[in-house]
C-alpha cells in the first residue's frame, strides 16, 4: 500500500529537502559575514538570469544527465557503479580518437561517430567491473572504485605520453579539426530568430542527452530487457527462478551504464573544450550518483536533478567571481544539497509519511 | 568554442565601453587553489605585496573546474578588469581564443611561453631546470650516502622539467649519484596529498636516500615533515620553505612567481606584452640561504654551487631543458 500520494513523493519530498539545504546554506553564509539574500539573488540571475548563464547551466547539466542516466540504469540491477567517472574518462579517450583520427566530413557524421566510440570506450570500462562482479564475486563498488583510478593513471600516460603535441607543456590533445566543431545552442537557435548568448558552452549534445533520457525510460519499462533488470534488482532469486541469467544482466547494464557514462564526453571534450584535457570529467561522474539519487533512478527525475546541480555549478561560479565568498564553501552548498536530497532523504520521509497517515486515519475515522 | 571568434567585434565593442567604468586588474588562480602553499599562493603573495604597498584592489577567482577557466577570462574582460593575471599552463588554450576579442585589455599568463601572433598577452616563463640543477648539486654535495631523490606531484612535463634538472645537477656534483624518483600521482589530487608524499619518503629512505628534494605542491609538506622526522635533509620548492623544519630543510628551490605578479600588477594597464623567460640571470630561479639552513651549507658547498649558477649565467655549461626533446638526459621518468 502506498503510504503518500505520487505527487508528494515525487515533488514534496526533494522541495522540502531542497528547503532544509538552502536554509543551512544561509546560516553558513550568515557565518562568514556575507548577505545570504544577495548571494542567492546572485546564483539565480548568474544561471538562470540571462542566456550567458542559461549556456553554462545547460552544459552542466547535459554532463550530469549522462552520468546520473549512468548510475539509474545500474541501480535498476541493484549494481552501484560508482565507476562513472573513469567511464566518462575513457569515453573522453575514445571521442577524442575518433576526432583527431578520423576526418570526418561533416559534424552531424562526427557526431554520431564520437558518441558510438565514446560509448564504447566507456562500456569496455565497465564491462571489466561487471565480468568480475558476474563470475568472481568482487563487489562492484570497490573494482568500479579503483577502476577511476587505474582510468586517470591510463589517461595520464596516454596525454603525457602519446598524445601530446609535441613541444607543448601541457598535457592535452591537440585541438579537434574545426569540422567536428559542434554547433552551440547560439548557433542552433539564432536561425529560429531566438538571440541565444554566444559565450554559453552548451551545444547539441544537450539534444542528445535528451533523447537518452527517453531511451533510459522506453529500455527500463517497456522491454523485455528492462523488465529482466528491474526484476533482478527487486529480486535475484526470483529472477533466477524465472530463468533471468544473472550473469547476463549484470554485463548488459554495466555496459549500458558505461556507455551511458562514456557519452558525456561528447559534451565536455567534443562540445566545449574541443581536444582532450587531463582532468575532462572533473567529478561529474560522482555528481551522477546524487543525481540518480534525487531523481530516484527515474530518467524524468534525473533530468530536473540535473538541472538542479547545473544551476548550482554555474550559480557558484558567480558566486566565485563576483563575491569573496570561498571556493570551499561553493562546494560546502554544493554538499549540503547532495546531503539532504540523497543521505537524509528518510529524515524528510518518514515524518510526512507520519503526517500523511494520520490524514487518512482521520478522513476515514 | 572557436566559433565564438567569429563574434570578435561585438564583444570588443562591449568591452570598451565597461572598460571605462571598472579598471581593477583580476588575478585568475589555477585549479590548486590559492592557498596551496606554493605556485598559486606565490601568485597571491605578489598580489598581497602590492595591495600593502599601493592600496589598490583586485579581483579574483579561485576556479573549480576546466570550464570555468574560459568563462572566468570573458567575464572579468567584458567588466573590464586590466590587466587580467592568470596562472599556469592551462590557461594557454583559452587565452588564445579569449585574447583576440579583447584587444585593448592586457593579460598576462605564467608558465606558458609558446603562444604566438597575440600582441595583448605578456607570457612569463620561468627556468626551472636551472634552478633545479642548483639544489641537485648541493644534494649531492650533502649526501653522504650517495643516494638523493625527488617526489613529484602530478606527472605532467613541467615536474619531469623540474626533476630533470635536478638529477643533471646532482650528476654533475658527484657522478656516481644514485638518483632515485617518484611521481605522487596521475589526478590533481597529487597537488595535496601530504600522506602519500610522507609514505614515498619512507620508500625512498628505505632505498639508500637521505637528501629528497619535493616538487609537489602541498604534497611537499609531508615530504619535509618526514624528512625532519627521519633526521635526513629535504628541500622545498617555489618559496622559502626552509623555515618550516629549521636545520633541517637544506634549502628551496626558489621560483618567483611573486614577484612576477607583483610586476604586473604595478606596471598595471601599461604592462609590456611579449614571452619573458626568468631564469638564474634574472633571479627568476635560485635557492634560498637563510639562518634557517646556514648550517648545512658549507662555504665550500657554496664557492661550487656559485661558481656552476655563474657558469650556467654565462653560457658555459649547458643544463638540457627536459621540453627540448621530451626526454631528460640525466634520469628516466
Amino acid at each position: 500500500m502506498e503510504v503518500m500520494p505520487k505527487w508528494a513523493e515525487v515533488i514534496l519530498v526533494p522541495l522540502i529537502s531542497l528547503l532544509l539545504a538552502a536554509i543551512l546554506s544561509a546560516l553558513v553564509i550568515l557565518a562568514i559575514g556575507e548577505d545570504p539574500i544577495a548571494a542567492v539573488k546572485m546564483m539565480v540571475t548568474g544561471a538562470l538570469g540571462s542566456t550567458y548563464g542559461w549556456g553554462y547551466t545547460l552544459y552542466y547539466a547535459t554532463n550530469f544527465m549522462f552520468t546520473g542516466l549512468a548510475v539509474s540504469v545500474a541501480f535498476h540491477a541493484r549494481m552501484f557503479n560508482i565507476g562513472g567517472e573513469g567511464q566518462a574518462a575513457l569515453g573522453g579517450l575514445g571521442v577524442a580518437l575518433a576526432c583527431l583520427y578520423i576526418p570526418w566530413p561533416h559534424w552531424s557524421l562526427a557526431l554520431v561517430g564520437a558518441a558510438v566510440a565514446g560509448g564504447l570506450f566507456g562500456a569496455a570500462w565497465a564491462a571489466i567491473p561487471a565480468w568480475l562482479q558476474a563470475r568472481r564475486g568482487s563487489h562492484i563498488v570497490i573494482t568500479t572504485i579503483m577502476f577511476n583510478f587505474i582510468a586517470a593513471s591510463l589517461l595520464n600516460y596516454v596525454l603525457v605520453n602519446l598524445l601530446r603535441p609535441k613541444g607543448s607543456q601541457d598535457p592535452a590533445s591537440a585541438r579537434f579539426v574545426d569540422t567536428v566543431n559542434l554547433p552551440t545552442l547560439h548557433d542552433m537557435l539564432a536561425p529560429i530568430g531566438i538571440n541565444f548568448s554566444k559565450s554559453g558552452p552548451a551545444n547539441v549534445s544537450l539534444l542528445i542527452a535528451i533523447a537518452a533520457c527517453v531511451f533510459v525510460w522506453f529500455l527500463i519499462w517497456r522491454t523485455r530487457l528492462g523488465y529482466e533488470i528491474r526484476s533482478f534488482g527487486n529480486s535475484e532469486s526470483a529472477a533466477r527462478y524465472a530463468g533471468i541469467r544473472p550473469f547476463k544482466i549484470i554485463m548488459v547494464s554495466m555496459m549500458i551504464s558505461g556507455a551511458l557514462a562514456g557519452m558525456m564526453a561528447i559534451n565536455n571534450v567534443m562540445g566545449e573544450a574541443e581536444r582532450l584535457v587531463m582532468n575532462s570529467v572533473e567529478g561529474a561522474g560522482f555528481i551522477g550518483i546524487a543525481v540518480a539519487l534525487m531523481g530516484r533512478s527515474h530518467p524524468f527525475g534525473v533530468f530536473i536533478a540535473a538541472i538542479l546541480f547545473g544551476f548550482l555549478y554555474q550559480g557558484g561560479a558567480e558566486l566565485a567571481l563576483w563575491t569573496s565568498i570561498p571556493r570551499e564553501l561553493i562546494v560546502v552548498i554544493q554538499a549540503l544539497v547532495i546531503l539532504f536530497t540523497g543521505a537524509l532523504d528518510n529524515m524528510v520521509r518518514m515524518p510526512l509519511e507520519r503526517i500523511f497517515l494520520s490524514l487518512r486515519n482521520r478522513k476515514e475515522g | 568554442m572557436t566559433l565564438m571568434t567569429k563574434f570578435l567585434g561585438a564583444s570588443a565593442a562591449t568591452a570598451l565601453m565597461a572598460g571605462a567604468a571598472f579598471a581593477e586588474p583580476a588575478l585568475i588562480y589555477d585549479l590548486g587553489g590559492k592557498f596551496d602553499k606554493s605556485f598559486n599562493e606565490a601568485a597571491f603573495n605578489g598580489a598581497q605585496r602590492w595591495v600593502e604597498e599601493t592600496g589598490g584592489t583586485y579581483r579574483e577567482i579561485e576556479m573549480q573546474s576546466e570550464a570555468q577557466r574560459e568563462q572566468a577570462l570573458r567575464r572579468f574582460a567584458d567588466a573590464g578588469a586590466n590587466p587580467i593575471i592568470t596562472m599556469g599552463f592551462g590557461m594557454a588554450d583559452p587565452l588564445s581564443s579569449v585574447a583576440p576579442d579583447f584587444p585593448d585589455t592586457k593579460f598576462v599568463v605564467v608558465d606558458v611561453t609558446w603562444l604566438e601572433g597575440l600582441d595583448n598577452v605578456r607570457q612569463i616563463g620561468f627556468a626551472e631546470h636551472e634552478g633545479s640543477y642548483l639544489v641537485g648539486m648541493l644534494a649531492a654535495l650533502a649526501s653522504k650516502t650517495g643516494t638523493v631523490s625527488f617526489i613529484g606531484g602530478m606527472d605532467i612535463p613541467l615536474i619531469r622539467h623540474f626533476g630533470c634538472g635536478f638529477a643533471q645537477g646532482a650528476k654533475a656534483a658527484n657522478p656516481d649519484v644514485k638518483i632515485i624518483a617518484n611521481m605522487t600521482g596521475t589526478t590533481p589530487d597529487a597537488w595535496n596529498d601530504p600522506v602519500k608524499g610522507s609514505e614515498l619518503t619512507k620508500a625512498q629512505i628505505s632505498q639508500g636516500s637521505d637528501v629528497v628534494f619535493a616538487a609537489a605542491g602541498g604534497t611537499g609538506v609531508g615530504v619535509l615533515q618526514t624528512a625532519a622526522d627521519s633526521g635526513i635533509l629535504s628541500i622545498g620548492v617555489d618559496s622559502n620553505q626552509n623555515h618550516l623544519h629549521p636545520g633541517k630543510v637544506l634549502t628551496s628551490m626558489l621560483k618567483r612567481v611573486d614577484n612576477a605578479v607583483y610586476d604586473a600588477l604595478k606596471a598595471g594597464e601599461n604592462v609590456e606584452t611579449g614571452v619573458f623567460t626568468f631564469g638564474l640571470a634574472e633571479d627568476g630561479v635560485g635557492y634560498a640561504l637563510d639562518e634557517n639552513n646556514a648550517s648545512l651549507i658549507t662555504a665550500e658547498m657554496k664557492a661550487t654551487v656559485d661558481a656552476a649558477r655563474d657558469s650556467i649565467i654565462s653560457g658555459d655549461t649547458k643544463v638540457v631543458s627536459y621540453y627540448e626533446n621530451d626526454s631528460c638526459p640525466a634520469i628516466d621518468f
